[in-house]
């Protein structure tokens, strides 16, 4: 239990997927100012997460291993089975929860192409993670991105208001905020031994 | 000329990093060492290359509905193709970049230039664009690599270039001296040219 825990926190924090990976950075930098928007685009890429994390993870062991292609077939096969997942839990969205649907729908297309997903569903082969190690660190991954994406937003919030040179205007200085919210993220590298 | 133009066009005026801000997530994490950003560069204009031309040979054959993910297959080969090619030559640069190679699959300037310009063009201005888009990709990282690593190791593709009174600045090859970099690269290229560039062409 403890680990999972450990494993979460590491992967939320320490090895933030935005700030310290580098993954998912186009709708960090296209993102929203408001931050209400932003936790509805880090809940539904957080649910994707989940789902392809345990998604790659029966793939790899079921289906690429057992027939000795994951050398060959490995992105092939997660591009494709990610590409149909978020088709299928917009369709499956649509039916059962028409609200949650209205409040996740615009982002949920876009999450394709979001290298958060297939980074993440590429880490769990890499790692060598269980069934459950996968789906926390698919969760844990989704928070992290989440974390980042909301404090962001709020920066952004404040920035509106602030005086910045015309070069410096929109992504000059969301990517310079980034930086500082990178070396602030770099702090939790003390609390877990990775 | 027109091909020349279509050349010329990725190198500065339609840069896919510093211009188009595409491809951001390759373009910060691996040029903390102007050796793989240039080797990183590299596998991208190769990827590009090849799926822009195959992408413009068979636009005919792939129904509308689908064009999508017959991109994304197509690209996704040619990864695989690369990333063998660099576990077996040059295993080390390979281990170096790791997970950023399988990602150039949904690299947004690949899938971007299949869309908007490969689909729509003949077989050689497809090859011309992914030339010249590959070729500004290449240059932009390795210009971020070689100022990271100059600041923060004081070397540039390895050779001491700093005397040895300089103090590495450690910041610039973690994380956090990759936004810093770019952030400023970007504000100083802003200030010298009249288009500003202030959001992302992906999402």
């Amino acid at each position: 239990m403890i680990e999972l825990l450990l494993l979460f926190v590491g992967t939320a924090l320490v090895n933030n997927f935005v700030l310290v990976r580098f993954l998912g950075i186009c709708p960090f930098l296209g993102g929203s100012k408001k931050v209400e928007i932003s936790l509805g685009m880090g809940g539904a890429t957080t649910f994707v997460m989940a789902l392809s994390a345990i998604a790659a993870w029966f793939i790899q062991n079921y289906i690429l291993e057992p027939f000795g292609v994951s050398r060959f077939l490995q992105y092939v096969a997660f591009i494709l089975v990610i590409s149909c997942l978020v088709q299928l839990v917009e369709i499956i969205l649509k039916k059962i929860s028409p609200a949650l649907y209205d409040a996740l729908g615009i982002f949920l297309p876009l999450i394709t192409t979001n290298c958060a997903i297939l980074g993440l569903a590429l880490y769990i082969p890499i790692k060598n993670y269980s069934l459950i190690e996968s789906a926390v660190f698919g969760i844990g991954a989704g928070v992290g991105f989440t974390l980042a994406l909301t404090i962001m937003a709020g920066i952004r919030e404040e920035l509106e208001f602030s005086d910045i040179p015309a070069a410096f205007q929109g992504a000059g200085v969301t990517l310079l905020t980034a930086g500082i919210l990178s070396m602030v993220f770099l702090g939790f590298a003390g609390l877990i031994a990775m | 000329m027109k091909i020349w133009a279509e050349f010329i066009k990725g190198l500065w005026k339609e840069n896919p990093v510093f211009r188009q801000l595409m491809g951001m997530c390759p373009t910060l994490a691996v040029t903390n060492a102007a050796i793989n950003g240039l080797a990183m560069g590299l596998a991208t204009l190769f990827v590009l290359l090849c799926s822009n031309v195959i992408v413009a040979l068979i636009k005919h054959l792939i129904p509308d509905k689908v064009r999508i993910p017959s991109y994304i297959i197509i690209i996704a080969t040619f990864v695989t193709i690369a990333d063998l090619f660099l576990a077996a030559f040059f295993p080390e640069i390979q281990r170096v970049l790791g997970l950023f190679i399988p990602l150039i699959v949904v690299n947004c300037i690949i899938l971007g230039r299949a869309e908007a310009f490969a689909s729509k063009n003949n077989v050689k201005f497809a090859l011309i664009d992914a030339l010249g888009m590959g070729i500004g990709f290449t240059w932009a990282l390795t210009l971020l690599g070689i100022i990271r690593e100059l600041l923060g190791m004081g070397t540039v593709f390895g050779l001491q270039v700093m005397g040895t009174n300089f103090t590495p600045w450690i910041i610039f090859i973690l994380p956090p001296g990759a936004f810093l970099t770019l952030g400023v690269l970007l504000g100083i290229i802003n200030t010298f040219s009249n288009k500003k560039t202030t959001k992302t062409s992906c999402h």
